[in-house]
């Protein structure tokens, strides 16, 4: 009965019931596809657009080509916050090797060794501007305690926020400091799942120490690394809250990076020049496009490679 | 007691329609009023006055937003074009200019017709004029001068100076009692924007310092490097604080209060939290910027801050009505008293509060200032031509030898800004 039923409806059978299969996976999709169009891709090709554009945000924006550029090209600052961002990408990266230690240091089991990972995790809950702060005051020129401390070796102050010179890696150290904490957290999970019996293999055939670190251990450890490599260098890029809470870009704009140095130009106090800002943007998001591409090139050679 | 009820219901009744007849005319609606005055002193006059302000218009539903100054700054721009309040403070002279030109402030030159305007507040009306109309309407201002340690200076036998050679003369004793002369924190810039204002209308008086901000003189010409000259001579002296470049102006007040440092440049409202810290007016004092040039006018700054219409408001009649409250004689008089914002009230039939920095402010501004007033560097000049030069002024505070190349900087700057 119920078979004769199903044959005779199969033959009305509705666009919708024979596409239900196909369709239904692109219905879940559309509310995330819309949104990432909206909210991401189409404000990627408006920045492209209107960095060809004169326009204070107020009134009428004037094309101007590529003056904005042009005028990228002349930038002192501009060259600075490039520098910075390099300094960053590269000194930020200290966080894994830091994270990858201390996660290897705590990975024993000894009464209150969860208190203890508790408190080398603690920066990295948090927030930003605290640990700006904190750090701000500890660098404080007059009243610092780094400066007491170097004052107990006879060793003269340093205005490290106020130098041009240290003034970005003062920073950094500050934002090591979450971020050393991010990275252990992700190499103790790692280590978790690390298989005791290749340690113990490792053992008979004599590795120890360093041997054992580098060609035990670290490879197991590799999905860790990849998601430490990219969650750093995206923390680098975005190294914008420290640097707003700690030195507003200063002294004389020596510790922007070109996030902040676009946030100046188009949208704080002083900033009306949206088409400038959106260049920085384009540049920005280009130096982004390379490393992401990077990332995903060798995720997907990995890929093939298994 | 329903007899009561009812009495007393009739009463309120008659007393609703007696204050109705009063007024001339019955403002109702919403008023929206958006404030930056965040600080704990002043936010609290301002909740005052427009708490008066509502008892005399009962019928109005009065909604006051108070958004952190800072944050004012480039919230303004959205609010004005999306949710436009009916009234808005701001700052007077080119500070207003984007919004006045891109139609977003309103044009409020009837209310400066009005005789009880155009009759008090004319000392101002230059600040509030962009191409013939007026903008908004000011609701107090301020002097800036030199804020210093008496008892120090009583200490080392000095007095008041009135010359450059003075001025130097008395820093030279202070650093040789090791302490600094001035007290400086120019993290957020501005204040190094005020060292360069006086400095430069002292050299070179008021109108070429008005021509440069407004972009006809030219960064690198001989009169600017003689005002850096002079500047050169105090930062070689060592008088300024060391590492300003870390604080802001709240965090270099301490220097002045410990004694380590004997005088700020600063504007009036440095006088409240120098107070606070525990100084009396015994050893607090303040004198008028030196004169450098013999002969240029003496000419000052004093920012003026005020109240706007967005042309985007909903009820303009009432807010017409708010400038012309919060301009009034004894508004004025009242809000800027020393328990209030301490400052001048811009109404030429007000009363200048019994305080000695307002007093001797007042004196200042309105009879030894020949050459102008002028509003503040990043006031006068417009917001990029400003935040590239205050940038340069902090780079040469700590490193005068690149004055070449932050001069060039700023000469190409004016190129692209003022076009």
């Amino acid at each position: 009965m119920a078979r004769t039923l199903t044959a005779v409806n199969a033959g009305t059978e509705s666009w919708w019931h024979k596409n239900q299969q196909k369709l239904a996976p692109w219905l879940f999709l559309a509310p995330g596809v819309l949104f990432f169009l909206f909210y991401v891709i189409f404000p990627i090709f408006q920045s492209f657009n209107l960095s060809l554009y004169e326009w204070d945000g107020l009134g009428e924006a004037r094309y101007v080509g590529l003056y904005n550029y042009e005028e990228l090209y002349w930038d002192e600052a501009f060259y600075t916050s490039l520098k910075n961002n390099l300094i960053w990408l590269v000194l930020y990266l200290g966080a894994i090797p830091a994270g990858l230690f201390i996660a290897l240091f705590l990975n024993q089991t000894v009464t209150g060794i969860r208190l203890y990972k508790s408190l080398f995790f603690f920066p990295f809950v948090i927030s930003q501007v605290v640990v700006g702060l904190v750090f701000t005051w500890f660098y404080d020129p007059t009243f610092g305690l780094l400066n007491v401390v170097l004052g107990t070796f006879g060793l003269p102050p340093i205005n490290v926020l106020g130098d041009e010179n240290y003034v970005t890696v003062g920073i950094i150290i500050a934002g090591l400091w979450p971020q050393t904490a991010y990275c252990m957290i992700l190499y103790l999970t790692g280590l978790n799942a690390v298989d005791p019996e290749q340690i113990e293999a490792g053992r008979l055939d004599g590795a120890k120490g360093w041997r054992m670190l580098w060609h035990i251990i670290l490879p197991q450890l590799r999905p860790a690394t990849f998601i430490a490599f990219v969650v750093t260098i995206i923390g680098a890029l975005r190294s914008f809250d420290l640097i707003s809470i700690m030195t507003n870009g200063g002294p004389f704009g020596a510790s922007r990076v070109l996030s902040f140095y676009m946030f100046e130009v188009a949208l704080s106090e002083y900033g009306f020049r949206m088409g400038y800002g959106a260049a920085i943007a384009v540049v920005l998001f280009l130096i982004m496009l390379v490393i992401i591409a990077y990332f995903l090139w060798s995720m997907f050679q990995e890929e093939r490679a298994r | 007691m329903r007899s009561i009820l009812k009495a007393s219901a009739a009463a309120l009744v008659l007393a609703a329609m007696t204050a109705g007849t009063a007024q001339a005319e019955s403002l109702s609606g919403d008023l929206k009023v958006f404030l930056d005055t965040s600080n704990p002193a002043p936010r609290a006059t301002m909740e005052k006055m427009i708490a008066d302000f509502q008892e005399l218009h009962p019928d109005l539903e009065i909604e006051t937003t108070i958004i952190d100054r800072e944050a004012y700054k480039t919230q303004i721009r959205n609010f004005l074009t999306a949710n436009a309040p009916d009234v808005a403070t701001w700052y007077a002279a080119n500070r207003m200019r984007p919004y006045v030109e891109a139609g977003l402030f309103e044009d409020v030159s009837d209310l400066w017709a009005e005789p009880a305007i155009a009759d008090n507040l004319a000392s101002t009306k230059g600040a509030l004029t962009i191409d013939g109309k007026q903008w908004g309407v000011p609701y107090t201002y301020y002097q800036w001068g030199v804020y210093y340690r008496k008892d120090i200076f009583n200490e080392l036998g000095l007095s008041e100076p009135a010359t450059w050679e003075e001025e130097k003369a008395n820093c030279q004793k202070i650093l040789d009692s090791g302490r600094k002369c001035y007290t400086i924190g120019t993290k957020f810039l501005w204040t190094a924007g005020g060292w360069f204002d006086y400095l430069n209308m002292r050299t070179n008086g008021f109108d070429f310092h008005m021509d440069l901000l407004t972009g006809q003189a030219s960064w690198e010409s001989d009169e600017v490097r003689q005002t850096f000259a002079n500047w050169r001579e105090l930062i070689d002296m060592g008088a300024f604080i060391d590492n300003h470049t870390s604080y802001s102006w709240q965090e270099a007040l301490p220097f002045m209060v410990q004694g380590d440092a004997t005088a700020y440049l600063m504007g009036n409202f440095a006088v409240a939290p120098l107070r606070d810290a525990g100084l009396t007016d015994d050893q607090l004092d303040f004198y008028q910027f030196v004169e450098i040039t013999p002969g240029v006018e003496k000419a000052e700054d004093a920012p003026t801050d005020t109240f706007h219409i967005p042309a985007n408001a909903q009820n303009k009649e009432a807010a017409r009505e708010f400038l012309r409250y919060v301009v009034s004689p004894d508004v004025q008089t009242w809000i800027n008293n020393g328990q209030n914002l301490g400052q001048l009230p811009v109404n030429a039939q007000s009363s200048v509060d019994d305080d000695q920095f307002l007093k001797e402010g007042f004196t200042m501004l309105s009879s030894n200032s020949p050459g102008g007033v002028a509003q503040f560097f990043d006031r006068d000049a417009p917001a990029e031509m400003a935040k590239v030069a205050m940038e340069g002024l902090q780079e040469f505070m700590v490193k005068p030898d690149n004055l070449d190349r932050i001069l060039t900087r700023l000469e190409r700057a004016r190129a692209r800004i003022y076009q």
